[in-house]
């Protein structure tokens, strides 16, 4: 499973590079973000999901383990939530416990506005 | 796994063997199908979630770690509605029911997050007519999810 991060100051984006978290590659992707988000210390990152199609509740209960491994001190987004992932998160009212950005350049909107 | 009836008067039939990337084949075969049936992209998203929570519980638990055995899924098309028969010669449901598939706790301090038990809800919510049978040894769950277009 391939990433692309890119660093600003504050923010670390990591685009998600396939198609698919499901249970086949739930354990990799967790695995992955564990290694980048620590490598990368960074305190406040946007997963940019706009290249997934499609995540079941093995993808989803990853993306909450990566959110737990994060801490209560750092902060985990979401961005670009294609159709079925943002059905998926709707449905399971994870909408309610992540932020949700529409497209990553929203982010950096918002952030350069603050 | 013998030849029946069901699968005769099947618009859709695919049979592979157990395993995680196997299923995510035949959900990509299988959405394949049903995109050149006309289904609109929202309602092949919820085939495509219900199948892969079915499938995968199939893979992990009625075959489990190790197991090995066939999947066989029929489908029919009806007009606003697609009828789903999944077969597998895995171990039966707990109680050889259906989980209820409430919506995990959400409210407690983040360590207390649930990472999983989001499957038969998910199920629960996008199919509808769930019936389950065990009988000769077999699991056969059978699903409808209601589509737009016509047949």
């Amino acid at each position: 499973m391939e990433f692309s991060c890119s660093k600003t100051s504050d923010l670390l984006f990591v685009k998600v590079l396939a198609e698919r978290i499901d249970a086949v590659a739930a354990l990799e992707f967790k695995d992955s973000l564990r290694e980048i988000t620590g490598k990368a210390g960074a305190n406040h990152v946007i997963l940019d999901l706009s290249e997934v199609g499609f995540i079941d509740s093995s993808g989803l209960g990853a993306v909450v383990a990566v959110m737990k491994l994060m801490g209560n001190t750092k902060r985990l987004d979401l961005a670009g939530l294609t159709p079925t992932v943002a059905k998926v998160f709707r449905l399971t009212r994870m909408d309610s416990i992540f932020t949700i950005h529409d497209t990553v350049d929203d982010v950096t909107k918002l952030y350069k506005a603050g | 796994m013998k030849p029946h009836a069901l699968q005769r008067q099947a618009d859709l039939c695919l049979k592979f063997p157990s395993g995680e990337l196997e299923v995510r084949n035949a959900l990509c075969a299988l959405t394949t199908r049903l995109r050149e049936m006309a289904l609109s992209a929202d309602d092949v998203g919820s085939v495509e979630l219900v199948l892969g929570e079915v499938l995968n519980n199939i893979v992990e638990h009625a075959y489990g770690a190790g197991g090995q055995g066939e999947i066989e899924i029929l489908v029919k098309r009806a007009a606003h509605v697609l009828r789903f028969r999944v077969i597998d010669e895995g171990g039966a449901l707990p109680n050889s029911a259906l989980p209820e598939g409430r919506l995990p706790a959400m409210d407690g301090p983040l360590e207390a997050m649930p990472e999983g038990g989001f499957g038969w809800y998910l199920v629960r919510n996008l199919a509808c007519d769930l019936d389950y049978r065990r009988a000769d040894g077999r699991n056969e769950l059978a699903f409808s999810i209601c589509c737009e277009g016509q047949a």
